[in-house]
């Protein structure tokens, strides 16, 4: 029984947040409210996928979004399987369309997709009856890390609209970046970007979003830092030139923080480079939001599951009762 | 040898005469025998009826792959020959990026060879001319031997599909070639500004997460080359120019006297980067789609004859390599059969440039800058000609391309003006209702 998120019109697959509608994005998170209690209980598992089978499909490596996921399926009872592309069928060469073509022959219901090439999400969607969820697609998106992002926001602040946001670091190379950008204008928050202009994609005021130069400016202007992963492989791009430069340039330390509002509040998608683009004294303070990040990371995706599935919104909180 | 031909009551557009006007056309011995109002004929001519009809001189693609050696499951010679016939055109400049590349005197005769060969079995399209490589192996480092290359038929030489980086290399090549009096056609790209760029670089690519192509990665290397024809008295031949920067060197170097020409294709005409959205791979080339700004810019020196001639830059890629993900997909679309009603539709049909400039754009001007014989309906010369109908309006169905592949971003779109009737020294090689 592959739904189609009739609920809230999702479509069949959740491919990234652009062109989603503000009600189906905060239709997500309120769908993701009533799962989070599952994950404090002494048994968390609900029956609400019994009998569907859900394929975890990294084609690149992940530990964290692929074991939110796992949770996720598993504490609404699906079976899952997951592949990896070390082993699999993809390092003999396989294409795409025919692993996706092999798995639709297993008659699944639900494929969660990684995979290093922009598009790639989409591309499998187009071609198979499945459900499809994207669990990030080259520098394209990443629509779950960012609705996490949206409900931990909410979650401090009550509301997203009218939120100044800041995303700081490598803009060009993340997917974080761009389905933060996506959600947080469609819910009515203003967007900054920050970061060394080498990693600042071109045309990006285009989207909708500003740029500042400097740190302490978007220290001073936002209500949310979301501080970037920067990648290692960068300084051999030559965009950065070295690790020590970013930190003192744009890395966030308590120090840059004192100038922050009270209510300003670190985000950080993991997994984190200590001393780069983050001190530890900030991950691990008072602002830092990065562990509940990851708890909202298993409702979310429980709901995105779920309306996919062809849950009713508003049925979630009675479906997650015949649990315990 | 063959019958005389006589093509009754059609519209004979031939800039190369300033002429546009109900003609008769006679062609005997396949060569143009007259253009003349109500020619009575020998009386053993074949008679053609061609009322209704455009009758021009056929045209001229100076930037065509036809894959073969070595990329047969993509086209072959005989193939890309059929499908440039069913394209109207009667001349395609097949380029040197084969495998093995075109960069020895054997290997450019086996293509000549083969297309001539294909005509003698009647089985012929359009006249193939093979371009050779620039450099050894289109390495980018040694000369060729152009010498030889031109004896066994080169026309011109080029390490298309890889732009010639060195700029040293750049200036012998425009100097050495001057004793050929052919062109170098350069495909202008700064590899390491566009380095794993996908498509246009701005906010499209930045939404769709792929990596940009800037335009000054087209720029730099066409100033760079125009400098050095100015500097050498060589000519050089930009391909496919896609920005609009690139048209404003271009149009200052042809002021200062350098001996710079270039071409525009088809799809850099009528689209831009939007094309890509869904990661249309189809839409995937290079130089990519650019912005609407660049895009008219391109069109708008198309008709005003800074850029002189239309070229398809027609690159098949069988359907399973462009059914992938979008970074690992080919570039390149196929243009033949699509580029004359592409062209009428975004240029003659929206009142930009008139018939006979159209005409002159794709036949011509590439006749003229490259020195072809060809491009005309002069008395005398090869009776190379397209019939077709102006008006006629038609959807594009990929797979009843005579071409081997079917990659174009143009499918199901309706075009204008439907090629009839295709002769190449007065044999006709493709005709249809």
């Amino acid at each position: 029984m592959s739904g189609d998120g009739v609920g809230l019109g999702l479509g069949k697959d959740l491919v990234g947040l652009e062109g989603l509608e503000r009600k189906q994005i905060l239709g997500i998170l309120d769908t993701a409210e009533p799962f989070k209690e599952i994950s404090e209980r002494h048994i968390k598992k609900v029956p609400v996928l019994r009998g569907q089978t859900i394929v975890n499909l990294f084609f690149e490596p992940s530990t964290r979004t692929r074991i939110s996921f796992e949770f996720a399926e598993k504490r609404l009872s699906a079976d899952t399987v997951n592949i990896s592309s070390t082993g699999s069928s993809v390092q003999k060469g396989e294409t795409l369309v025919d692993t996706a073509r092999n798995l639709e022959a297993m008659r699944i219901n639900m494929v969660v997709v990684r995979h290093r090439s922009s598009g790639a999400a989409r591309f499998l969607a187009d071609r198979i009856p499945s459900n499809v969820i994207n669990a990030g697609d080259g520098q394209h998106e990443h629509p779950t890390q960012a609705l996490l992002d949206l409900l931990t926001i909410r979650d401090r602040f009550g509301a997203i609209e009218g939120r100044r946001v800041c995303i700081v670091g490598d803009i060009l190379h993340s997917r974080v970046a761009r389905s933060n950008i996506w959600g947080l204008l469609t819910c009515g928050a203003e967007v900054a970007v920050c970061g060394p202009r080498t990693l600042i994609p071109a045309g990006i005021e285009e989207l909708g979003v500003r740029v500042i130069q400097r740190i302490d400016e978007a220290i001073e202007w936002c209500d949310v830092l979301y501080v970037l992963r920067l990648q290692l492989e960068r300084m051999k791009g030559g965009y950065v030139a070295s690790l020590r430069e970013y930190n003192r340039v744009f890395g966030v330390t308590s120090e840059r923080l004192a100038h922050a509002g009270d209510d300003l509040i670190v985000l950080h998608p993991g997994p984190m480079n200590r001393g780069v683009e983050i001190d530890s004294d900030v991950a691990d303070g008072e602002r830092s939001v990065i562990l509940p990040q990851v708890t909202n990371g298993v409702a979310v995706r429980m709901a995105v599951l779920y309306l996919l599935a062809g849950g009713q919104p508003e049925l979630a909180e009675t479906a997650k009762g015949g649990g315990e | 040898m063959s019958r005389p031909v006589l093509l009754v009551g059609g519209r004979v557009v031939d800039p190369s005469q300033s002429l546009d006007e109900p003609r008769d056309v006679l062609i005997v011995e396949g060569r143009i025998e007259s253009v003349e109002r109500d020619i009575a004929g020998p009386p053993d001519a074949e008679r053609i009826d061609v009322s209704g009809l455009v009758v021009a001189p056929g045209l001229i693609d100076v930037h065509v792959h036809l894959r073969e050696p070595g990329g047969e499951h993509k086209e072959t010679i005989r193939s890309g020959a059929l499908a440039a016939a069913a394209g109207g055109f009667t001349t395609v400049w097949a380029m040197p990026n084969t495998d093995p590349p075109l960069d020895d005197p054997a290997a450019v005769g086996f293509v000549r060879q083969e297309a001539r060969a294909w005509a003698r079995r009647g089985e012929g399209g359009a006249r193939v001319s093979p371009v050779g490589a620039a450099s050894r192996g289109l390495a980018g480092e040694r000369l060729t031997e152009i010498g030889g290359l031109v004896e066994a038929g080169a026309v011109a030489v080029t390490d298309d599909g890889y732009p010639i980086a060195d700029p040293a290399l750049m200036r012998r090549l425009l100097e050495y070639t001057q004793t050929f009096d052919i062109p170098v056609l350069q495909h202008a790209e700064d590899r390491a500004l566009s380095a794993g760029g996908v498509m246009n670089e701005g906010a499209v690519a930045t939404a769709l997460g792929l990596r940009g192509i800037p335009n000054v990665s087209e720029a730099a290397v066409v100033a760079r080359d125009a400098y050095l024809a100015e500097l050498t008295g060589g000519h050089v031949h930009i391909q496919h120019v896609s920005t609009r920067e690139a048209v404003e060197i271009i149009a200052r170097a042809r002021d200062r006297g350098a001996r710079v020409t270039a071409e525009a294709t088809p799809h850099h005409i009528t689209l831009t980067e939007d094309a890509v959205r869904g990661y249309r791979t189809d839409a995937k080339m290079n130089p990519p789609l650019r912005t609407e700004e660049d895009r008219l810019a391109v069109r708008q020196a198309v008709v005003d004859g800074i850029i002189e001639m239309i070229a398809t830059d027609h690159a098949p890629h069988h359907y399973e390599e462009k059914e992938r993900e979008f970074d690992d997909a080919p570039f390149g679309i196929v243009g033949l059969e699509t580029a004359l009603g592409v062209c009428m539709r975004e240029l003659v049909a929206s009142g930009a440039l008139s018939l006979a400039g159209l005409i002159d754009r794709m036949s011509c001007a590439p006749a003229r800058a490259m020195g072809i014989d060809a491009g005309s309906l002069r008395a005398g010369t090869p009776a190379d000609i397209v019939v077709f109908d102006p008006d006629a309006r038609w959807t594009v169905e990929p797979e009843r391309f005579l071409s081997r592949s079917s990659n174009t971003p143009f499918a199901g779109m309706e075009l204008v003006g439907r090629v009839r009737r295709t002769m190449v020294g007065g044999d006709t090689r493709f005709v249809t209702d």
